[in-house]
């Protein structure tokens, strides 16, 4: 049983070789890189299953048992993260075959598109799935690797620079994980995440401190937190619309994944972590101030994006059940929502031929669907119900009020303050670029640049994926009730970290 | 076991200064020896946090357990350096191609710096006009 652990990290691993190999057959590259992503979904199903009926699932990497060797730990946070990232990275993956096909016809296949893909995949879950300070490292290696090559692919003159800043910043911030890894190493001496959790609460307080404000910067720059987001609205933008949409939906959720997971886990903290809620609340509202002044509309979605980073730090500040369970909600609102976005956003770019909303007009009559398209997932960033991020809002909202701290009260001021700046941005584009006159497609500026593409053809491929997504935004909505359940469980299972600690130090191999 | 080499100390300390210095240059070549310099300072650091007392090589039945040195840092140091082999790899690559587009590698102003600095000229200009119109109002 708990071999179905490692499925989602060592078939995309094997699938990508495969993909290189039959590079030259296009059609065999796409159903293979859907049928793997769709056996992973199964799996994580299972495994979701599975964590929440039966417990935290381990699996010990080469048999060596847990301080000592590697643990790949599905608990009931890991699988519910990486089910929903595995279906935002299959539809996303039909999108892109789409727009593929609409661009250069059915026979020819980028070669390194596919088998880069799947490796980013791999990285993820295995970024979700690792219960190993020294793998998360490798994990985020092996995901920002596959990231700087997507971003970087086909680059043109004016793009080179943007995808330069991602690779240096990440490469930087990936320098201070390594030496977070060796400080944590030389205070504990270990790198299991369960077992470090009880070797720090032998240490004096000062280290400790030290070491967790550490692992905040180091997640902190791969998620985006205000200040250290500046890299994130530079370098997103510049890629073509599927590229964008997972990179934007994935990366920065598994850095706050990967920061809820080692500050809750390895610390001890009362609830309320007032550091947190401050930064949370700067990072709201520098982000959502920044989407209001962009033009660009990809722009103003990756300010949104860092904007909507705050709220989850946000219940992280919060410390407690009710919070994390907002967290949760929130990030599996936020992956579908965010990678929606910025499909629509491409859809919107081939009808239009440009990014600038100044430009724009009419679409909501030269493209009802895609009208219909944007507004779902529109209405649920801003919190309105009945859709999915009302939901996560309101368990945000909550907890917030639940601190009880003058400063909690503030922060959940913020949230709504930023919940309201949301909906004016997103209002904003929607009177900018649906309604008003309706203009002729800008031609585009450069041919050789994959990025701007005012040809207003859309394949079915293309729109039926964004629908996919458009639906899965609905159906977390619809399933709000169980979701919740589990969020809330997974949340409590957090906070204790009990179940997690005897899954894998306690010889029990649970499967 | 817990007293830290001041030598090793001193010297990491130097390649974190040199690595970070580096890093804040306007040359991307610069900025790419800065991270090859720092990531041979996170290297070193993994390195010492196994200890810095001289071990017998840690194989079983080679010397007795207590006066192995930790495998785990040279374990982890040594994936480390793989890992920064090849994204160094990848960034000159990248640095290459850089050069091959722009003709230069001099890193880019940030987009919104640019946008306020021409957001600045455009007022700057506009007070001087109005200036004018005062200066020519005043001499009428």
């Amino acid at each position: 049983m708990s071999e179905l652990v490692a499925v989602p990290v060592l078939l995309p691993l094997a699938a990508a070789g495969l993909s290189m190999a039959f590079g030259r057959f296009a059609d065999v590259q796409r159903l293979l890189g859907l049928l793997v992503l769709g056996v992973i979904v199964v799996d994580a199903a299972v495994l979701l299953y599975f964590a929440d009926v039966h417990g935290p699932l381990v699996l010990h990497l080469g048999g060596w048992a847990a301080p000592v060797g590697i643990a790949l730990v599905a608990d009931r946070l890991a699988a519910l993260l990486l089910l929903i990232s595995v279906i935002v990275m299959f539809a996303v993956l039909l999108y892109s075959i789409g727009q593929r096909i609409t661009d250069y016809g059915r026979g020819t296949a980028s070669t390194t598109f596919h088998p880069i893909y799947l490796v980013l995949c791999s990285g993820v879950s295995l970024a979700y799935l690792t219960g190993d300070l020294f793998n998360l490292f490798v994990a985020f290696e092996i995901m920002l690797a596959s990231s700087y090559v997507l971003i970087n692919r086909r680059t043109t003159a004016s793009r080179v620079r943007a995808g330069m800043t991602y690779t240096i910043v990440s490469l930087s911030s990936s320098v201070l994980f390594l030496t977070m890894i060796g400080l944590v190493y030389a205070a504990t001496g270990t790198v299991n995440l369960a077992d470090l959790a009880l070797e720090m609460g032998q240490l004096p307080p000062a280290p400790v401190r030290a070491l967790a404000l550490l692992m905040v910067i180091v997640f902190g720059v791969k998620s985006a937190m205000v200040p250290l987001h500046f890299w994130l609205p530079d370098s997103y933008p510049n890629a073509p619309a599927p590229i964008t949409a997972i990179l934007a939906a994935l990366l920065t959720k598994v850095g706050i994944y990967a920061m809820i997971r080692t500050q809750i886990l390895v610390f001890e903290r009362e609830p309320s972590w007032p550091l947190m809620l401050t930064l949370a609340m700067a990072t709201m509202i520098v982000g959502a101030l920044g989407a209001l002044a962009q033009n660009d509309l990809n722009r103003m979605l990756s300010f949104l994006l860092v904007s909507h980073i705050g709220f989850m730090l946000f219940g992280l500040g919060v410390y407690d059940i009710a919070g994390l369970t907002g967290v949760i909600l929130y990030i599996v609102h936020h992956i579908t929502v965010q990678a929606t976005l910025f499909l629509v956003s491409g859809l919107i770019t081939r009808y239009t031929g440009t990014v600038a909303l100044s430009r724009m007009g009419g679409l909501a009559k030269i493209s009802p669907l895609v009208a219909v398209l944007f507004a779902v997932p529109a209405l649920s960033l801003a919190g309105v119900p009945p859709f999915s991020g009302f939901v996560a809002k309101l368990a945000l909202l909550r907890s917030g009020i639940g601190v009880g701290t003058v400063w909690g009260y503030v922060a959940t001021g913020v949230v709504v303050l930023t919940s309201l700046l949301t909906l004016y941005a997103v209002a904003r584009v929607w009177s900018r670029a649906f309604w008003g006159q309706v203009r002729d497609p800008e031609g585009d500026p450069d041919p050789t640049d994959e990025l701007v593409v005012g040809t207003g053809d859309t394949s079915p491929g293309m729109v039926r994926a964004t629908g996919v997504l458009v639906l899965s935004t609905v159906l977390v909505a619809a399933l709000a009730g169980p979701l919740a359940e589990v969020s809330r469980r997974a949340a409590t299972d957090l906070i204790t970290g009990e179940a997690y600690r005897t899954a894998v130090l306690g010889g029990d191999s649970g499967g | 076991m817990n007293t830290v080499n001041l030598t090793m100390a001193i010297v990491l300390g130097g390649l974190y200064a040199t690595g970070f210095y580096l890093l804040l240059q306007r040359s991307l070549m610069r900025v790419l020896l800065g991270i090859v310099i720092l990531g041979h300072g996170a290297n070193l650091l993994l390195q010492l946090a196994g200890g810095s007392q001289a071990g017998r090589p840690p194989m079983l039945g080679d010397a007795p357990i207590e006066r192995m040195a930790d495998p785990l840092p040279q374990a982890m140091a040594l994936t480390a350096i793989v890992i920064t082999f090849a994204l160094t790899t990848f960034l000159l690559a990248l640095a290459y191609r850089a050069w091959q587009l722009l003709g230069h590698d001099e890193v880019q102003d940030d987009v919104e710096d640019r946008r306020i600095r021409r957001l600045e000229a455009e007022l700057a200009e506009a007070d001087e006009e109005t200036e004018r119109e005062l200066d020519s109002e005043a001499t009428r």
